[in-house]
């Protein structure tokens, strides 16, 4: 019999591609390519090159040509293997369309992304409805290859497309009287069918927030795309909060409304429970969620007989960059 | 033994259930996080289970089958594999076989401690549901194996507590189980005797009448 011990670094034959979907990554290029012709964007052929496999879909033309000059890479997880696309996507916590993973894979489509606007209010010098487009006007779009670690001690990595949300809050000219930004997601019972259950304990529209300086944070994202393409429904599009050291429920999804406000804003999860979620919701070994533990995690995909359970890093492993907007607090009263 | 068919029917619809969801996991038809989803379908498993073992008697009442009794038993056991393999498949795909982690748990997770208090209870009747411990525990058997409404309340208990965002399915069980409940009260059991005996007496007319 022949025992082969593999070394540390080699790929099991699991992780393998198979052949057919090897074979097939030209004819997803190729196929690519011809929709980015038919835009007359070439590039985004391009974009697709980065990630085959990953299904092309239309992009609102402003979306289209920021892919042109993006800055891919900008942000790297050493040491990471990319979460695949089809995981990403169809492994969700979105409870406006329903409590199961895969309900929001199932349903988002439902919901309309286009024409869509972000209403800008509170204490700010430049309030208004603005479109997508005005907002990012000057922007360059940003790759950045995050970890996002859930609350429910799961994470994956993932490349997001966006851009940091200091450009915006600098664009938008907060008053000195505004300590907090405030984020709402979309509440369409119509389109959201999660909404429509008489059984959902949470009270809609969803709502997070972020201190000042949080907010300003060069790590801060608003994301608009993901895997070289525009965000897919159900990871919030078509924009969303990126904040890698913070527990995934903090990264708001399919947000309409930004205000900046004088106090902390009142936050979905910590209203409902707040021993369990608190404001700040740093991602924090020590500090254990009351029903499970925080200092391990299980990296998407395991299977099941290697769940890939690995330990939790402090702030999500963002700690030498963030650290110090906490110092002098008490992470374990101030979870 | 009576109803073979019907018993082995019903073995292999238990039995086939948890082999289907491992076939599933095991080519990757479960996700990308396969142990969450076994441990959660095995816990539900044991609850619907749990469910279907308080039907048998309403339902032998209603329908005077004799066959719903004769299963009985056996769903209880089932019951108890599906909730000894939810804990199973917590410790290892969850905990990552991590058993040192385990009295951390239990201490700071009341809701793990009232599970194991479930498992506890249904381990008990699992335990003494053969007909030598029927005989031996006499009349003591049917005072012990009452512990089976207490159990169903306290696994309830314990799914509400990891219930998140939306409990339509957790109310769903709990509603089923407050009819099952109720219809042990001695008046609710003696109104489904009559449905029967009233059914019976519309066949028994009708034979009549043809």
């Amino acid at each position: 019999m022949l025992i082969r011990i593999p070394a540390g670094g080699d790929c099991h034959e699991s992780e393998v591609t198979p052949e057919p979907i090897y074979r097939s990554r030209r004819r997803f290029i190729q196929g690519a390519a011809l929709a980015g012709a038919a835009v007359g964007v070439p590039l985004l052929a391009r974009a697709a090159e980065q990630y085959p496999g990953v299904p092309a879909s239309p992009a609102p033309p402003w979306f289209v040509g920021k892919l042109g000059d993006a800055r891919w890479r900008a942000v790297v997880a050493q040491g990471e293997a990319i979460t695949p696309y089809a995981d990403a996507t169809q492994y969700n916590n979105f409870y406006e369309f329903g409590p199961n993973k895969g309900d929001p894979a199932r349903y988002a489509a439902e919901l309309k992304v286009e024409p869509w606007t972000v209403l800008v209010d509170g204490e700010v010098e430049k309030p208004g409805r603005y479109s997508l487009e005005d907002l990012f006007i000057e922007g360059q779009l940003e790759e950045r290859i995050y970890r996002l670690r859930c609350v429910e001690a799961w994470s994956m990595v993932i490349p997001w497309l966006g851009f940091p949300l200091a450009d915006l809050v600098q664009m938008v000219r907060p008053l000195s009287a505004a300590k907090f930004a405030r984020f709402e997601t979309a509440y369409r019972p119509d389109e959201m069918r999660g909404t429509r259950s008489s059984f959902a304990l949470i009270d809609w529209p969803y709502v997070e927030g972020l201190r000042m300086d949080e907010a300003m944070h060069p790590l801060s994202l608003l994301a608009v795309g993901m895997y070289g393409r525009v965000l897919p429904n159900q990871n919030g599009a078509p924009l969303r909060l990126v904040i890698p050291w913070k527990y995934g429920f903090k990264s708001i999804k399919s947000i309409v409304r930004i205000s900046f406000v004088r106090e902390q804003p009142r936050t979905t999860w910590r209203s409902m429970a707040p021993e369990e979620y608190g404001f700040y919701a740093n991602v924090n070994p020590q500090v254990s969620h009351p029903r499970w533990s925080q200092a391990r995690e299980r990296r998407l995909p395991g299977s099941l007989f290697s769940p890939n359970v690995r330990d939790t890093l402090l702030f999500n492993g963002y700690a030498d960059q963030v650290a110090d907007l906490y110092a002098s607090m008490d992470l374990t009263k101030d979870y | 033994m009576r109803y073979p068919w019907w018993r082995l029917c019903v073995f292999l619809c238990a039995a086939s259930v948890p082999v289907y969801w491992l076939y599933l996991a095991w080519t990757l038809a479960l996700g990308p996080d396969p142990g969450k989803v076994l441990v959660d379908n095995l816990g539900q498993g044991a609850l619907v289970l749990l469910l279907l073992t308080l039907a048998m008697t309403p339902l032998q009442r209603v329908t005077g089958w004799g066959g719903w009794l004769a299963v009985r038993r056996q769903l209880g056991l089932w019951c108890f594999s599906y909730a000894l393999l939810h804990l199973a498949s917590y410790l290892f795909f969850l905990l990552g076989a991590e058993f040192s982690c385990l009295p951390e748990e239990l201490s700071e997770r009341p809701y793990i401690l009232v599970g194991m208090l479930g498992l506890l209870g249904l381990t008990v009747l699992a335990a003494t549901s053969s007909r030598w411990s029927m005989r031996r525990l006499g009349k003591r058997w049917k005072t012990l194996h009452q512990l089976i409404y207490v159990i169903v309340i306290v696994v309830l208990l314990h799914m509400l507590w990891v219930v998140r965002a939306d409990a339509g399915r957790w109310a769903l069980y709990a509603g089923v189980a407050a009819i099952l409940l109720a219809l042990r009260f001695p008046a609710a059991a003696s109104a489904l005797e009559r449905v029967r005996t009233r059914k019976n007496k519309v066949r028994n007319k009708t034979e009549i009448n043809g």
